[in-house]
């Protein structure tokens, strides 16, 4: 790692004086006893276990469930920053679902030579199952967690779109509640938008996309988990509860008269809204992976014939493939006339041969991810990479080269965390969440911080090590 | 309700109960163990016998030595009826469920596994048996609390207490039916101390040492433990008490959902049975009585499973 670089800190200024958005906190932090706080923080770790907010490893079969770290220092984010933010997203999301709608419609986007063809064709994320079909509301992405990271005062980048099943936000939730509990005298002193109507949001905001087949006078909600030992089980369990809606498998579901029933004590009941936290190739045995034991075979059937509403839509991940991301800013303009607010990380996309050729030249400076992957898996950090590492993801490289994309390395702003010896700064980014309905978009203020315990590590993934802090947008 | 959440109530409740039910024998064990010295091993041996884990712990001891029994019946992971496993299999069934469930339930549950886990960390002596054993009683009875000061008295309250009365019911069965012979009147001489000692072990099994006698004044008979643990509708770990509470959660059920079921049949054929008085049961064979109990208590649990759809 460069030893020059300098990193834009979020809470102090390179004078060591405290931005404005965190002066208030400054000052109470000024006046409290770190061992206190450090107490604090033993006391959020308890706290965390004794509710259960865990999540499981995959391929660790005897510590299976753990904690994600929590920070006790709040990432503070002010009105204004937020206003921003705010409207870039919604841009942003507007465009996806535009896109979507478009790429499996009469797709002018790539008549009109915006975004290659086979870039769509090849791609695996394209379901042809979803041509012609039209959602319920027409909404694709219901819910939507955009990942920013932010380089400098007023620079923030889109790093991904997350337009598939995005998780975390119950950590946004508990994060609160657990600083509301540990820190009650601080929030009487800074206006902290509420973060807490998050579930009800999204209970209405599904049940405004309620399907064709509905007639009830409330639609019947429910969420679909793969099972316990998913590793976001904690957070499928706690929407279903914050929801007031079923926490369903599959082996609760069956096929009835043209609709999806969820097997109750009296007998089988309809379900109108599925929010499915299940990928889509494990969706639908009939139409997908036929070796899938998670989904309900034949649910896409009910899904094109109006039976129910599955959100997000299947096939939304041709939206946040990363293949596809590099051309964000094009797909911006084409359906919203508007230049994109938030900027996008320059990419190299390896399938181009100057741009593979110039990403093996530059390999140490790089991060080079998969264009299917996530959760930090499988991706090349050049700078913490060892010669052999780079050696070796070389080969992977030419070898695939359609398989990768790369991006410069980002100087990820830093937030302190508390550590044995005091405030340390460390990388973070953030993931707000998005909710969208026929008519609105609605943009939790908050979001989850994800924050690089490590001393200059850039990588904030939960299963690599990453911690998470709760995020205060200011009001005005 | 989904059938597999009224499942998996049932299913928590029933390892909480065993989980307390072998923590129980095991107290009881060790209380008389220390207090009739000479014959301990025997004691502990009707422990194992009691929890119906003789064969299996067989396969493993030769012997039964105090650890061993102590630690095959709290901790051991090839058990599945172990103190742990059953406090595992309903902290599973609990987060299965976590949505029926109001958050101080399922927090306690939570607390109350990760306090048993901590104490069966490590292999349990003689000397920290009872601090372990007072965790999983005091862990056990705030869950307890938790579900009567906060759930909903709905259908999620009526699965959760059928699985508590139903395995209840079972646990007292198979604690008589083990020591049945002790209380047939022609294997009792009065002032038998042997008798006394399994007389006393039955009693303090579940728990109702000091309510018989506060009941009894002091006359320890076989016909009147066996009418107290059978037909003694004031003993809350009574067959009779179970199976009325089991019916009473059933018509529940019936009220609510509108539609009688089939276990509400079973429910009050077993019911009658305890209308008896305990010469009857005795004239009929006390072994007999306590064999089909066991046997219809199985069945009523399936027809529940069935009326109920848990699985499908």
């Amino acid at each position: 790692m460069d030893k020059q670089r300098r990193f834009f800190d979020e809470m102090f200024d390179s004078a060591g004086q405290a931005r404005q958005p965190y002066s208030r906190y400054h000052d109470w932090f000024q006046t409290e006893d770190i061992r206190h706080l450090r107490r604090k923080s033993e006391e959020a770790e308890a706290f965390f276990r004794r509710i259960g907010i865990t999540f499981n490893v995959y391929g660790q079969q005897e510590a299976d469930e753990r904690l994600i770290p929590f920070d006790v220092v709040p990432r503070i984010i002010s009105a204004r920053e937020w206003t921003r933010l705010e409207e870039g997203i919604a841009q942003r999301v507007r465009a996806i679902n535009a896109f979507l709608h478009d790429i499996y419609h009469r797709q002018e986007i790539l008549r009109a030579g915006r975004v290659p063809v086979e870039l769509i064709a090849r791609n695996e994320a394209f379901l042809p199952q979803m041509i012609g079909v039209n959602p319920p509301g027409g909404v694709y992405t219901h819910i939507v967690g955009t990942d920013l990271v932010r380089t400098g005062e007023n620079e923030f980048y889109v790093l991904e779109d997350n337009a598939r099943t995005p998780s975390g936000v119950s950590y946004m939730l508990e994060n609160r509640e657990t600083m509301l509990q540990m820190f009650p005298e601080l929030f009487t002193r800074l206006k902290v938008r509420p973060v807490s109507s998050y579930p009800q949001n999204l209970r209405r905001s599904l049940s405004d996309c309620a399907p064709p087949a509905f007639n009830g006078d409330k639609p019947e909600v429910a969420v679909l988990t793969p099972g316990i030992h998913n590793s976001a089980y904690f957070e499928h369990a706690f929407l279903a509860d914050q929801m007031g809606a079923e926490l369903v498998e599959s082996h609760d579901l069956r096929i009835e008269g043209g609709r999806v029933c969820m097997r109750t004590t009296r007998g089988y009941k309809a379900i109108d809204v599925l929010y499915r936290r299940i990928d889509d190739d494990y969706l639908d045995p009939l139409n997908f992976n036929p070796n899938s034991l998670l989904g309900v075979p034949g649910i896409m059937d009910v899904y094109r014939a109006g039976g129910i509403t599955l959100a997000n839509a299947p096939g939304t991940g041709i939206a946040d493939d990363k293949a596809l991301y590099s051309y964000m800013p094009d797909i911006v303009e084409f359906y919203t006339g508007e230049k994109a607010i938030l900027q996008n990380v320059p990419t190299w996309r390896c399938a181009e041969p100057d741009s593979l050729k110039y990403v093996i030249d530059n390999l140490a400076d790089l991060v080079v991810k998969e264009v299917h992957g996530s959760g930090g898996y499988g991706m090349l950090v050049g700078p913490a990479a060892s010669k052999r590492e780079l050696a070796r993801f070389e080969k992977k490289l030419r070898a695939r080269p359609a398989n990768y994309i790369a991006q410069p390395t980002l100087a990820l702003s830093t937030v302190p965390i508390m550590t044995k010896r005091g405030l340390a700064p460390r990388h973070v980014d953030l993931r707000p969440f998005v909710l969208v309905s026929p008519n609105k978009v609605q943009i939790t203020p908050g979001g989850l911080t994800r924050v690089a315990l490590k001393e200059g590590s850039l990588v904030v993934n939960s299963s690599q090590g990453g911690g998470t802090k709760d995020t205060w947008v200011l009001g005005d | 309700m989904l059938g597999k959440t009224a499942g998996g109530l049932f299913w928590m409740f029933r390892y909480l109960e065993r989980a307390e039910n072998i923590a129980r024998l095991v107290e009881a064990g060790w209380r008389i163990a220390l207090t009739r010295a000479g014959d301990a091993e025997n004691e502990w041996e009707s422990v194992v016998t009691t929890a119906g884990m003789r064969t299996a712990y067989c396969t493993k001891y030769d012997d039964f030595d105090a650890p061993h029994v102590i630690n095959y019946l709290l901790r051991d992971p090839d058990n599945g009826s172990s103190v742990m496993s059953a406090m595992n299999a309903a902290r599973s069934n609990a987060r299965l469920v976590r949505t029926a469930l109001s958050s101080e339930v399922w927090e306690a549950v939570n607390e109350c596994w990760m306090a048993v886990k901590a104490a069966l960390a490590r292999p349990v002596t003689e000397r920290n048996l009872p601090e372990v054993l007072s965790i999983i009683r005091t862990r056990s009875a705030v869950v307890r609390g938790a579900l009567h000061g906060t759930m909903l008295r709905n259908e999620i309250y009526n699965f959760c207490r059928m699985g508590t009365f139903l395995e209840r019911s079972d646990n007292t069965a198979r604690i008589l039916d083990v020591k049945y012979y002790v209380l047939l009147p022609s294997a009792s001489f009065v002032g038998s101390s042997m008798d006394n000692a399994q007389w006393e072990n039955i009693l303090r099994s579940v728990s109702a040492e000091r309510s018989f006698s506060w009941l009894h004044g002091g006359e320890t008979t076989p016909q009147g433990i066996a009418q107290f643990l059978i037909l003694d509708r004031r003993v809350p770990r009574s067959m009779a008490f179970c199976c009325s509470k089991t019916r009473e959660q059933l018509s529940h059920l019936e009220g609510e959902y509108g539609a009688r079921q089939a276990s509400q049949d079973l429910a009050d054929r077993m019911c009658r049975r305890f209308d008896q008085p305990i010469s009857a049961i005795f004239d009929e064979g006390l072994h007999e009585f306590l064999d089909a109990s066991i046997r219809d208590t199985a069945a009523l649990a399936s027809q529940i499973e069935q009326d109920f759809r848990f699985y499908g």
